[in-house]
Parts: structure tokens; sequence; C-alpha cells
């Protein structure tokens, strides 16, 4: 059959074929022409395709090497962009103090494979930079391309690494958080990791801004009144050797947080190098029984409804023995009638239970959900705890509630709230963030001015004649309650001498710009004290010295400052008299 | 020309006065082209993997005889001997890619290579050309004979060697089998509906293979969004025509063949650009276009079909490979690992070439009278 395949047919020279004894089994010569044909006709379009792909071949290799137009794009896309990296942006205070900033460092970083002598290598880096010798030994002879040595050397220890001339070592420019102020707010402030990623406070939850962002953060905080919160309430708490404190300072009118101090504290450098304690922020996370210090908001609650008139009077004589539970006041009370101020004044649980039982379970629920008391606060810290209440609100709770028990805030939902009573009984979300004072969120009205007014008023006379006289400092009229609330122990129940003492206040009281807040835990009394380690024998007097001294600071005007002696040298015309009587 | 005389009737003599002489002079020229490019291209590969610089042109060099032997040799034959050579190099060649799988070495995850001393054989580069051969040769039989079944063979053999290639995996390689293979089958007569049918195959296997291989995926993908992954050659390649421009910055002048890994065998046509511009650029695919459309031509007049499949087939092997060598090193198409003919270094796809374009040459010789027949 080969034979008949070189066969060729049609060609006008071609020998005349022999004849094939097996004819049939060959196709005759028609159906092969036609076949030929077909193939013939096939082959044009085949060559006709690979003229086009020629063509097109010539035509792109014009394109791509006179017009360049396929090279342009795809340089374009050629660098990374991601590898461009800015600084992390700097944490100020209101009056742009640096709370947080970066530096720029060098880390050391190895090819271990370049590294020719691992042993020597780590015992001479360790003359410079210490550490363990065996583990830089270790990582330098590990054999891996990369490998973090140390990171963020200070300039000298670059400068003496250099000069060890160890091949294979090398430096990546990196950048180091630092926090010039150390502890001072390091609740706030929060920290980052060693990658400067955003772990806690506002490092964490402005990270993706702080990354990409050119301008400070600016905090509401001042650094000058932290610095004297913190300072009291560390005095406080080691005079009363309490285990923690926390304290606020809040602008009334704006919702701005000055301060805001959680203690025991740490250094934001080193997070990791203290008790998990000291790292959580009561102000905001911890959510405490406040105590006496909510009849404030149980009076509030009574005015405003109408419930209550300053003329009521509610009826303390006995305990109140509700269920299995007996309302008492402390040391007994004075066991008699009390008038509405009075029930302040002295902080009476039980004309408190009254007031708060005349308003009604609903009307109570609903006031304290107004206050924003049953709703966690929107504050600017990821670290932010969520308020406990009862979820059926019957007349016990409502008992309870009224004196601060079985219902559980943070210390910010208690200044934020106590903000509004003295305030003109507006409600606006506090903040850590600097508000620009023509852009103030309006808030909610909450209580009526009147009410407010009054709640002053009442305020003024604790401090004056009731719980908190220690907070009575002259120059600075400051208004607020006590609060001595037994903390709940390990074991359920109250713990007698566990305490949780505090006191909320504002100054100055007749028309308030700050709330201020201090909180003691677990103080101890002392002799000064007589032993009593409530929040009238420990909070009160520091909130006392805590208004003394930023008061001045805050420009607020003294009043009523007692009369000083004559100071001739400093008054040019009491001298010029002074001479002339002379 | 003139040293063969007319009159001459021995071997090489009918040879001369019957060759395609034009062809011969092209392949040439593109040989030439080769080795220039070679020294051009080369000796910072060579330098990169640490051996002499003109390692690779002094390789390509001493085979270039070889090849040169074996060209003519293959184009000597009559349609018949080269049937034959071609029943048993596809054979012996098929053998010994199978062989391959128990041997070969793994170089860049496939084993293709067969170790001989001093070389490295691929044996499917030669599958390559014997089975157009024999491939035209079935084809052609279905149609003279009734009872032959060449289709069925064919298709039987092309189905053993595309699973050889895609178990290697040489993917590339498949893909030209297939592409030459269809063509021949086209011209033999398939039917429209089927060609359209496997055509629609060819476009479900390359969907399939996007689909289910990983780096066939990628390869795409980078082609289609260059931003996707790494499409550092192309870019560098893209880099290189653009410095070249109309001539070139001048031999050894070009900076891109430093850093493009294969530049002396996928993207050697970047470098030539680099080095020698548009120009020569155009007169490379100018080579090719000439073979490859010069020689449907002269099979235009054919009147053996079996001639008319084989020549066919062994020039579009040829055309397929220098166009999708040059396309996707111009960015036209997803990047293929295809060598350039007689241009790119690499010694079995030499040596195969010259095997198939010796048979092109020898099918395309003028035959007269009963030459003509047998």
């Amino acid at each position: 059959m080969t034979d008949a395949v070189f066969t060729s047919h049609g060609a006008p020279d071609a020998a005349p074929l022999p004849a094939n004894p097996v004819a049939g089994r060959v196709r005759i010569e028609g159906e092969v022409k036609q076949a030929l044909e077909t193939g013939r006709n096939r082959l044009i379009v085949t060559g006709a395709l690979f003229a086009l792909a020629f063509t097109a071949i010539s035509a792109r290799l014009f394109d791509v090497t006179l017009i360049g137009r396929g090279a342009e794009p795809r340089v374009a896309t050629a660098p990374r962009l991601g590898a461009l990296e800015t600084f992390r942006a700097d944490i100020t205070d209101r009056n742009g103090v640096l709370l947080a900033t970066s530096l720029e460092t060098a880390s050391l970083y190895a090819n271990a494979r370049q590294v020719p002598d691992a042993a020597d290598a780590a015992g001479k880096l360790a003359g410079v930079l210490g550490g363990d010798q065996a583990d830089l030994a270790a990582k330098l002879g590990s054999g891996k391309s990369f490998v973090w040595i140390r990171r963020n050397l200070t300039p000298r220890q670059q400068y003496e690494v250099n000069r060890l001339g160890i091949p294979g070592l090398d430096f990546q420019r990196d950048e180091r958080r630092v926090y010039p102020l150390g502890n001072i707010a390091a609740h706030i402030v929060g920290f980052t990791d060693i990658d400067n990623k955003g772990l806690a406070g506002i490092e964490r939850r402005f990270d993706e801004q702080l990354r990409g962002a050119q301008h400070p953060v600016k905090l509401a905080l001042d650094v000058r009144v932290q610095h004297v919160l913190r300072a009291e309430l560390e005095s406080a708490m080691r005079d009363f050797s309490a285990v923690g404190a926390a304290g606020m300072v809040l602008d009334a009118r704006t919702g701005e947080i000055l301060s805001m101090v959680s203690l025991p504290d740490f250094d934001p450098h080193r997070p990791g190098a203290v008790d998990p304690d000291a790292r959580f922020n009561r102000p905001t996370l911890g959510v405490y029984e406040m105590g006496s210090t909510f009849k404030l908001f149980t009076l509030a609650l009574g005015l405003d409804s109408g419930v209550a008139t300053l003329n009521s009077t509610w009826d303390a004589t006995y305990p109140i023995h509700i269920s299995r539970f007996t309302i008492k006041d402390y040391r007994g009370g004075e066991r008699r009638w009390l008038s509405t101020s009075e029930v302040l004044q002295y902080s009476s649980n039980i004309g408190a239970a009254r007031m708060g039982v005349a308003a009604g379970p609903a009307r109570q629920r609903d006031f304290m959900k107004r206050m924003g008391m049953l709703d966690t606060p929107r504050i600017e810290l990821p670290e932010t705890g969520q308020p406990m209440f009862p979820t059926n609100w019957r007349e016990i709770n409502t008992m309870t509630i009224s004196f601060g028990h079985g219902l559980a805030v943070s210390p910010l939902q208690l200044a934020n709230g106590v903000a509004a009573l003295v305030n003109g009984g507006v409600l606006r979300p506090a903040t850590l963030l600097k508000r620009d004072p023509s852009d103030i969120p309006p808030g909610t009205q909450v209580i009526k001015p009147e009410t407010s007014k009054v709640m002053r008023g009442l305020m003024r006379m604790v401090v004056e004649k009731g719980t908190g006289k220690k907070a009575n400092i002259p120059g600075y009229r400051v208004g607020g309650k006590t609060g001595t609330a037994e903390k709940v122990s390990a074991h359920g129940g109250y713990a007698r001498k566990a305490l949780l003492s505090s006191f909320v206040g504002a100054f100055p009281i007749d028309d308030p710009r700050y709330v201020v807040l201090a909180m003691l835990d677990e103080p101890h009394g002392t002799r000064q004290t007589g032993g009593f380690a409530t929040g009238g024998a420990v909070a009160a007097p520091t909130i006392g010295k805590i208004v003394a001294r930023i008061g001045p600071l805050l420009a607020v005007d003294p009043v009523d400052l007692p009369p000083r002696p004559a100071q001739p040298l400093l008054n040019a015309r009491a001298q010029g008299k002074s001479v002339a009587a002379n | 020309m003139s040293a063969l005389a007319r009159t001459d009737t021995s071997v090489l003599g009918r040879w001369w006065w019957t060759v395609d002489r034009w062809t011969l002079l092209a392949i040439g020229a593109l040989i030439f082209c080769g080795v220039i490019l070679a020294m051009a291209a080369s000796p910072p590969v060579a330098a990169r993997i640490g051996v002499e610089p003109y390692h690779f042109v002094k390789r390509q060099v001493l085979l270039l005889p070889l090849a040169a032997m074996l060209l003519v040799a293959c184009s000597l034959a009559t349609p018949r001997q080269t049937v034959r050579l071609a029943v048993v190099g596809l054979a012996a060649f098929m053998g010994l890619t199978l062989l391959t799988f128990i041997v070969g070495p793994e170089i860049k995850g496939a084993r293709r290579w067969v170790s001989l001393p001093g070389f490295q054989l691929q044996p499917s580069e030669f599958v390559k050309p014997f089975f157009a051969v024999v491939a035209a040769w079935l084809f052609a039989a279905q149609k003279m004979h009734v009872r032959f079944p060449g289709y069925l063979i064919s298709t039987a053999l092309f189905l053993a060697i595309v699973a050889m290639l895609v178990k290697q995996p040489d993917l590339g390689m498949a893909v030209v089998v297939t592409c030459v293979w269809f063509a021949q089958f086209f011209m033999a007569g398939l039917p429209l509906w089927l060609v359209g049918m496997l055509g629609l195959m060819g476009f479900a296997g390359l969907f399939g293979a996007y689909t289910f291989l990983p780096h066939v995926t990628s390869r795409i993908d980078r082609f289609l969004d260059p931003a996707s992954g790494d499409s550092y050659q192309v870019d560098r390649a893209m880099e290189a025509f653009l410095n070249g421009g109309l001539w070139g910055r001048g031999p050894g002048e070009g900076i891109v063949k430093r850093s493009i890994p294969d530049a002396h065998a996928d993207f050697i046509f970047a470098v030539a650009a680099e080095e020698f511009g548009l120009i020569a650029c155009l007169l490379l695919v100018g080579l090719f276009a000439f073979i490859v459309l010069r020689g449907f031509s002269r099979v235009l007049q054919e009147t053996n079909l079996f001639v008319l499949l084989a020549t066919t087939g062994l020039l579009v092997q040829f055309g397929l490979q220098a166009t999708i060598n040059m396309a996707s090193t111009l960015h036209l198409m997803p990047t293929k690992g295809m060598t350039l003919p007689f241009i790119s270094y690499g010694g079995s796809s030499l040596l195969a070439l010259s095997i198939g374009m010796g048979m092109a040459l020898a099918l395309t010789r003028k035959r007269y009278g009963l030459e003509a027949v047998s």
C-alpha cells in the first residue's frame, strides 16, 4: 500500500499507472483528486493564518521598539508603593504636649549564612549589646538568611556594632514608639507592639489613623491636670493603704475628659513588665456599684418627676425590711422623718429608697437609661466596660439602686451623669479627643434646668454641712456627694471591710465648669480620719486637694478667699502710700 | 552555485539541482544569526551559572557541523525513504521518551532528558518531526485505501504522545504537537463540523489546563494582569525592545540580558532586539516567514497528498515554534517555554529541527518522471 501513497495523481508528466491487480483496495482517482484539492485549499487557509501571525509580530515589534507603548504602563507598576512608610503620628494633649511620638532607630539583623564564625560574633555582640551570648550564638548560627538580632538600637550601639565589622550583620531603618511622659497617661494613650501596631488605648483605637496620618491625634487631656490628679490619688492611695484608685476631671460643659487616672499604672514602654491589674483602666473598663453617690440621681429623678419637692419628708425612722433584705442607714442614721435635702445631707439609704419607690421602678429605669447608665459608653478606648443592671427591675431593685447598689456602672458613666445634673441638665457623650469650642455636640436635655439648679444647691450643701465637708476648700466652691460602697466579696454577698470610697463633685458649683471624681479601692482608715475609710473621710479631702491645685491651672476664678496680709512690694500704689505715710 | 554541473547525475549533483536552494539559504542565514546571537546573549547566562563565558556558544558551534550534516542527509532522501526514516525514528524516540520516566534526571521540575556522555538528550524534540511525517503518511493512506484505518492509528499515536508529554510535563510541546497534528488532519480533509468540534475541545483543554494546573493558571493570570504576579522576564523583555529601538544599542551593548535568566533560550529574541534593533528583528521574522510561506507555496503545486501533508506538518511545527516564541517575548500571549528555531540555545532542539527541515527539504525537492512517482 505504500506504493499507492507515493503515487502522484494528475501530474501531466506522470507515467501511466501500472494496472493494479488489487484495484478495489485503492480509491478511484477522482476521489483522491478531490482530497488533494481540499488539501490545497486548506493549505492556503493555513498559510494565510501564518502570514497574519508574522504580520502581527512585525507590527508589535514596531509598537514595542519605536513607540514603546507596551513598556510604559508596566514600568509604572514596578515600584512597590507599600514600601513607602511614614512615621506613626504623634499623640498630644490638648495643649500640644507630646504624649506619644516615634523615633527613627536602627534595628540589627543578620544574614546568618554570611556570618563566618557565629560563636565569635556572638561574643563580640554580647559585649556591645549585652544580652544572652548563647541566644545570640544560636541566632547567628541558625543558617537563616534573615534573623532579627536586636530591635531599636541606640545610635551609640549602632556605632559600636559597625565598629565590630562582623560580616552578615546589617541594619534596617526602624521606628520606636516613645512616651516622653512615661506612666502619666498610660491607660489612655495605650501602647504598641514592637512593630508599632497599637495594642491598647488610643494607640489601638486610632491605629489606622495614626499609621497614615501626618497630623497628631490631639486628646482632650491636659497633662498638668493629669499630673495633679495622679499625684494626689497616688498620695491618697499611700496614705490610706488602698489597693487602687481612679479619678477623672471632666469638662461639664463640653464633655471633654481633661484627666483620667487609674492606679496602679504602668510604663507604656514595658507594658508586659507589670501585673495585668496595673493595665486595667478602672475609670472605663471597671464597673462598680457606686454606693451613695447614686443618691444624686435618685434625688434628681424625684425632683424632676415631681414625686419629691424640697419640702417633702421621708420616713427614715426604722430600717426597711423587704423580702430577706434589711435597708438601714449608716450607723443607725437620724431615726426620724427627713426632708428631701436631709436625705442627701445625711446620706440616708432609707430615705433614698423611699424616694425611689415613690418614683417607681419603670420611671427609675427609664431615667437611668436616659442618663446613659444602662449602655456601654461610647468613649474612644477599646477598653470599655459594660454596665450591669437587673433584667427584671422590681421594687427591691429600685430600692437598692436608689442608694447605689444593684446597678454597676463605670466611673466614667457616673462622672458624665453628674455633669448632666449640674450643667443645666444636658447630657453629652464624654470624649477623650479635644473638641472644637465651636463644635460642641448639643447633647440631650435629661432633666429640667431648674432641677439642675436645685441639685447644685444640694451638692453644695453636702460639702458645707454634710458628709463631704472635707472637700470644702477656700477659694473654690465645691459641691458633690460622697459614696461608700461595700465591695462584692469573692464569696458572694458584700464584704464589710472592703470598701470603694468615692467622691464625685463639681466646681465652681454655682456655675460648674468641671466635674471631678476620686475613688479609692479598699482604703483603710488612719488616725487622722479616726479610723474611718468612708468616701467622706478619704475621697473628699483628696478632691479638696485636687481642686485647690487644678483650679488655678484651669483659670477658674477664686471666690471667698480669706483676706491676705497686704503685700506692699507687689502693689505700687500701696507702696507709694506707705512711703507717703512715712 | 556552479560547483556542480547540470549534467552531474551523482546523488549530490541531483540533490543540488532539485533541492529548494532559497530555503536552504534562509536556513543557513538563520543558523548564522543564531551563532551571532548566542555570542551576544549567552555569556551573562554562563557567568551566572559559573561556567566560562563562551560555554554555550562553544557547545552550540560544536553541534553545528552535525546539524548541517543531518539536514543535508535527510534532504537527500526520497519521500519513501523519508517515511521509513520517520517510522523508525518515531519508534526509537518514543521509546527513549518512555525511558526518561525511568532513568531521566529531573531538571527544573520535569523529566524530559536522557543523559548521554557530555550531553542531555531530549527525545521528545525528535518525536515532533517524525510524528508529523508519520501522521501525514497515515492520513494520506486513509485517503488512498478504502480499508486502511489511518485516521484511527494516527489518533491513537497522537494521544499516546500527548499523554507522554503531559506526564513529563512539557505542555508547550504538547500544544505544538496538537496544533501540528490538527493542522494536518484539517488539510487531509477533516469534515468542517469535526474541525469545529476539535477546535472547541482544544479550547476546553486549554481551559482545563488553566483550571487544574496551577502553573498554567498563574502564567495566564500574569499575562492578563501583569500586576497579579511576577512578570519579571516579560517586563525586562519589554525594556529590551524599548532600549533597542530601530538600530539597537550595538553588539554586546545590551544590558537586559544580564537580568533575564533565559536570555540565551526562550528570550533570545529580546536580546536580539536590544542589541541589533528593530531592523534585525524584522529580518528574523522575515526569514521565518519566508521559510514557512515558501514551503507552503511549493507544496501547493504538489500532486502527492502525503508530500503535501508531511511538508505542511513540518513547516507548521517550525512556524508555530517561531511565532509562539516571538509572540510570548513580545507579550502578545502568555509566556510559554518555546525555543526560537535555529536561534535559541538547545542541542536537542537544533538537531531535531535539522532533521525536520531536512525532511521538509527532501519532500519539496523537484521530482521528475518516475522519480516523482516513487
